[in-house]
């Protein structure tokens, strides 16, 4: 297998980290809109963490993209 | 058939929008200082920054609409250093605000549509060398402060309280190794999903492209699709640029805290 294709296959397996990324960040959303219907009083007060705690998250799935654009660009 | 497509089809390349273009060539003893498209924009974005601030200072008791939106973002600094620091936050207001609103400025001029006057705005912040300097102050204030302040009393941090003494040297090097991992988490971070962001918009905008470029059928059923959702992307983006540059504050906040209070 040549160089170049192996690249690109390992750029494409990269992006399933992605996917997985996807997963984090949905549950970061999910656990805080089921508890924001229990206590909505309450989650108001939280958005600032939901934030961090997102961008947190969405790092590391950027990261997979980061090692895809690694393997076809610098590699 | 379209006769207005090239004879071979360009290669669409999204890497090309982050080059950096010398404006103006400077030299300072064997350094190369050009004035870069990089520059202008970071330029461009102090302007309109100081302009912004400055169109705010007119001091009305009851506030016009403009200085209400000054006072908007002043105070949510404010707010934040104060709830996550306490009145020791308050001398950091300043610096925060500084960063805050210049990525801030940064993310959003780089969105704006200027391609059809001719003008291509630059993403600064999509440069590791951009955002690794950022984060470099951050955390070196964090180190300034820490060991002013509490002296090697500052490597405590690494130890949380109730540590059982048989497991300390373990958790040392591993808190050690997390707070080494801060600056480029920081600097990463916002690097990435700025870039990201534009490599997505590009590579949309070249299935339009080619799309349109195929004929009528396949400008419909690939670029019209690939349109709309790069509309969408658009506003993800705004949204993004606005939580970025937050949560770059707000991580820089709970940094300098770890240094101020140290527990």
């Amino acid at each position: 297998m040549d160089m170049e294709a192996a690249k690109l296959i390992g750029a494409g397996l990269a992006a399933i980290g992605t996917g997985l990324a996807a997963i984090g960040v949905g549950n970061i959303w999910g656990s805080f809109l089921s508890s924001a219907l229990r206590n909505p009083g309450a989650a108001d007060g939280q958005q600032g963490r939901l934030f961090v705690g997102f961008a947190v998250t969405e790092l590391l799935g950027l990261l997979a993209f980061v090692v895809a654009m690694i393997l076809i660009f610098v590699v | 058939m379209s006769a207005a497509v090239a004879a071979e089809p360009a290669k669409v390349d999204p890497m090309y929008q982050f080059t950096i273009k010398p404006l103006a060539e400077l030299e300072l003893a064997g350094f190369d200082i050009s004035f870069t498209n990089s520059a202008a924009w970071m330029l461009v974005t102090t302007i309109v920054l100081f302009g912004f601030v400055l169109g705010g200072m007119k001091r009305q008791l009851v506030p016009g609409r403009w200085q209400m939106a000054v006072e908007f973002f002043t105070s949510f600094i404010d707010d934040m250093l104060q709830a996550n620091i306490g009145d020791a936050g308050r001398k950091y207001v300043p610096y925060v605000f500084s960063l805050f609103m210049f990525i801030l400025f940064a993310n959003i001029l780089g969105l704006l549509p200027l391609g059809v006057v001719g003008l291509h705005p630059f993403t600064f912040t999509s440069h590791f060398t951009v955002t690794g300097v950022l984060a470099l102050i951050t955390i070196s204030i964090v180190l300034v402060v820490g060991f002013w302040k509490h002296g090697l009393h500052f490597f405590g941090l690494f130890v949380p309280h109730g540590t059982p003494l048989l497991m300390v040297p373990l958790i040392f090097v591993i808190e050690l190794f997390s707070f080494i991992l801060r600056p480029f988490s920081l600097a990463l971070r916002l690097f990435v999903a700025m870039m990201a962001g534009h490599v997505l918009l590009e590579v949309l905008s070249s299935f339009v492209i080619d799309g349109s470029n195929a004929g009528a059928l396949w400008g419909g059923v690939v670029g019209l699709p690939s349109f709309l959702l790069m509309i969408g992307i658009c506003a993800l983006e705004i949204l993004v640029s606005g939580i970025q540059a937050y949560v770059f504050a707000l991580l820089t906040v709970f940094y300098i805290n770890d240094a101020e209070n140290l527990h």
